[in-house]
């Protein structure tokens, strides 16, 4: 009886901690992912407005100032297609520069600017953050898309023209 | 030519780590004295075949042959030798040859080492690690062999990521490396004893010191390269939950969790099953973690250029040691039988519940670790899992784990009364709570959390010192008590040495995530700046030139109520061989704090003498954190050279 008991205890223990940790676990992940969203997207109003989110893309080039407190920066990262303005305070990462990939989080602003928290380092000049390779490389695609499609209209016309 | 040799010294290794895999084993299946007797020689050889190999791809850096595409591709003839040599292991290949190198020595170790280990246990111990050996070389002779040739050769090499050009990075690696590898040891006998049939006392005690040893350097592994990620990246923080820290911290928590089963089943044959379990899991996570790093398939600081063919071929191997592994598990498992029973309240169950919070910490590491890919596999889209995430689970978890801490050493063995331990810590328990309460409210801002960690490290820390000192007078008898202090169990010290150890890590986490104080900054030359009653003066910035780049350092004065300290001098690199700027963070280190200035850039960058961006911090307790690792290490490094551990007559097989 004792040791049957002992078991109960044990395994209703176990049954506790588990429940403990799964709600702690999901609490915490729903919490706390942040989704990434392509500039693209971000453009077409497909971002959420309240939660934290990551854009990828590259630097435009000759879009970084510096506002006048010396440490608010203001970039644009673009997947080719749309761009996005960002807002960011503080010190970037080394390898922060204009024409290369970067990945930023924070949140979208109701004037279109996307604030960022954090602005992702990478840590050799060769290497593109995945998501910044995806983002780009969609709009590539869609790019020669519109591209084909536009050619094929052209080609189209003139046949219907005769 | 040199390279030439190193290669055909790789490819004889693997062929000697083939045979080193298959006779010996074979040999101790079938009871052929011949074959079993090879796993020595074998092993010396494959050792020395690695080593050799290693020299030689050493040598192609130190002189700067850089028709080796390796040697091409990270170093240049500008590279001051220290960095050369550590260069070596700056890029896959080299150091995957230097995991290679680290888990011949660790055979050759067990080997030495193991004079009291029957010769068929060591057969197949050094068998297993054999595969595991022949595994990796085929990785790297196939899909990253580092003496690849480039021809015609090149005049100069591209030069070492100027991140990895810090002495940080020359024994980082290494020690993580022999971590992480080294619990292919432990893997390796619980696989032995699994193929033997006869998980005992003896085979736990074999294990013990060997995973302790895995355990020392993998933790000062991680606290190198956490104090690096502080001091080279310029960010300040020492630890982000990046996928490749948690990848190294994952074997870490098991390991933890392995080195405390491992107790319990030498001293009383409990956890048999689950001890073997987690040895299999602590390196199946050392492998899961190399796949990460090497696949590419995770966002992280650590992504080297990928190749996805090389994350096929790990996954592969991956599921090969896990698989064959679990399953031999499964066959061998149901006849090992249960140890010693145990009530509910003894020093057992105790570490079983520190087992099971070990266990599920990193479960829930590895779930916001892996999450993201498999929502990219699911084609959910792509998402990325921050630090609050793993700060709201993983600290929750470790609370009891460090509450525990304090009581388990108090607790018998088989069955503990709760009473006699809570009159023996009541008062451990009392002067932990005034401390708690007291140190935040002397720091100035009452902060629940913080004084949570402060009341878990004084209790860890006054309880480790009541039961050390219990025990030292209990055993003192005529002796002085300094002669009893040193007299006790080199495994008793170095557990409460370790635990210490704990308690000023989490006295440094507690404190410089609550009162830590960050300023970013605009600073025109003669400017000051105040953090935390420190004042900055930004005294201007000059070029200043190095062996392989140039600078722009600042110089900073650091004072405090108009008492001058010393002189701070932040530099921000340009390395000739790449385009990448680096940020040299200038830091004045102490016991109670530290102060951290970097420079970002020029306001405007036509004009470097003038205004610049300037990051400052005040970090109190910074470096108790990795002090607390290196205490826990030094535990470690104690507790291995028990003396029961070297014992040859108590080694045999005395049931405990």
């Amino acid at each position: 009886m004792k040791s049957r008991h002992k078991k109960l205890a044990l395994i209703g223990g176990a049954i506790a901690l588990v429940g403990i940790i799964a709600a702690l676990v999901l609490n915490a992940l729903n919490s706390n992912i942040a989704l990434y969203i392509s500039p693209t997207d971000v453009a077409q109003g497909k971002a959420p407005q309240e939660k934290l989110f990551r854009i990828g893309g590259l630097v435009k080039e000759g879009s970084i100032q510096r506002q006048a407190d010396g440490v608010t920066i203001r970039f644009i990262i673009t997947d080719s297609e749309s761009d996005i303005s960002v807002d960011y305070v503080g010190i970037l990462p080394d390898l922060f520069m204009e024409g290369k990939g970067a990945v930023a989080q924070g949140r979208l602003l109701p004037d279109g600017t996307f604030k960022a928290q954090e602005v992702l380092a990478k840590h050799d000049e060769n290497y593109m953050p995945p998501e910044a390779a995806q983002a780009l490389n969609d709009a590539h695609v869609r790019g020669v898309q519109r591209q084909a499609e536009e050619e094929a209209a052209k080609a189209a016309q003139p046949k219907a023209s005769y | 030519m040199i390279p030439e040799l190193g290669h055909f010294a790789l490819i004889f290794s693997a062929i000697v780590a083939l045979l080193l895999g298959t006779l010996p084993l074979i040999g101790a299946h079938q009871g052929r004295p011949a074959w079993i007797a090879l796993a020595r020689p074998a092993t010396d050889v494959f050792a020395l075949l690695v080593t050799f190999s290693f020299l030689c791809l050493t040598w192609a850096f130190v002189a700067n042959d850089f028709s080796v595409v390796y040697v091409a591709q990270h170093s240049n003839t500008l590279l001051p030798i220290e960095y050369r040599i550590s260069a070596v292991w700056g890029g896959h290949e080299g150091s995957l040859l230097l995991w290679m190198l680290m888990m011949s020595w660790w055979a050759l170790a067990v080997r030495l080492f193991s004079k009291q280990l029957p010769d068929v246990m060591l057969a197949r111990v050094l068998g297993t690690l054999g595969l595991v050996c022949f595994g990796f070389l085929l990785f790297i002779l196939f899909t990253s062999n580092p003496f690849a040739r480039l021809l015609p050769g090149v005049a100069e090499g591209r030069d070492l990521n100027p991140l990895l050009q810090d002495p940080g990075l020359i024994i980082h690696p290494p020690l993580l490396y022999m971590g992480y590898v080294g619990f292919s040891v432990a893997y390796a006998f619980a696989i032995a004893a699994l193929l033997s049939g006869k998980l005992d006392a003896a085979w736990a005690r074999w294990s013990r010191p060997w995973t302790t040893a895995a355990w020392v350097f993998l933790t000062l592994g991680i606290a190198m390269g956490s104090w690096w990620a502080y001091y080279e990246l310029g960010w300040g923080g020492w630890w982000f939950w990046d996928p490749v820290e948690n990848a190294s911290f994952m074997p870490w928590l098991i390991g933890t969790a392995l080195m405390h089963s491992l107790a319990a089943t030498e001293k009383r044959g409990s956890f048999k099953n689950w001890t073997v379990l987690l040895a299999i899991s602590a390196f199946s996570l050392s492998l899961l973690g190399t796949f990460l790093v090497r696949s590419g398939v995770l966002t992280s600081v650590h992504a080297f250029a990928t190749d996805p063919t090389r994350g096929i071929f790990i996954l592969i191997f991956l599921v090969a040691v896990v698989g064959t592994s679990l399953a031999l598990f499964a066959w061998r498992a149901p006849s090992v039988g249960l140890g010693g029973k145990f009530g509910l309240v003894s020093r057992e169950s105790l570490l079983l519940t520190n087992n099971v919070l070990l266990v599920v910490s990193c479960a829930t590491v590895l779930l916001g670790t892996l999450y993201p890919l498999l929502i990219d596999a699911l084609g959910l889209g792509k998402i990325s899992v921050g630090p609050p995430y793993f700060d709201a689970v993983f600290v929750p978890v470790m609370v009891p784990v460090l509450f525990l801490m304090g009581i388990a050493p108090f607790a018998r063995w088989k069955e503990a009364s709760l009473p006699e331990i809570q009159r023996a810590v009541r008062w451990a328990l009392a002067a932990a709570a005034v401390v708690a309460i007291a140190l935040p409210l002397i720091y100035g801002e009452w902060k629940t959390l913080t004084a949570l960690g402060i009341l878990l490290a004084a209790w860890i820390l006054f309880t480790a010192g009541l039961n050390f000192f219990q025990r030292v007078s209990a055993t003192r008898g005529e002796r002085s008590l300094l002669a009893s202090v040193f007299s006790q169990p080199a495994s008793f010290t170095g557990m409460h040495l370790a635990h210490i150890g704990v308690a000023i890590f989490v006295v440094g986490v507690a404190m410089v995530s609550t009162y830590e104080e960050e300023k970013d900054v605009k600073m025109a030359p003669g400017e000051t700046v105040e953090v935390s009653g420190y004042s900055f003066t930004f005294n201007g910035v000059q070029a200043v030139q190095g062996p392989n780049y140039q600078a722009a350092q600042g110089e900073f004065d650091l004072s405090m109520d108009g008492r001058f300290i010393r002189k701070l001098n932040p530099e921000k690199r340009n390395y000739f061989s790449s385009s990448m700027p680096m940020t040299e963070a200038a830091i004045d280190a102490g016991l109670w704090r530290d102060v951290y200035v970097s420079l970002g850039e020029p306001i405007n960058p036509d004009q470097p003498e003038g205004e610049w961006a300037v990051r400052v911090y005040y970090k109190p307790f910074v470096d108790w954190i990795w002090g607390g690792c290196v205490i826990m290490s030094l535990g470690g490094l104690i507790a291995m050279f028990d003396r029961r551990y070297r014992n040859r007559r108590k080694a045999g097989g005395k049931q405990a």
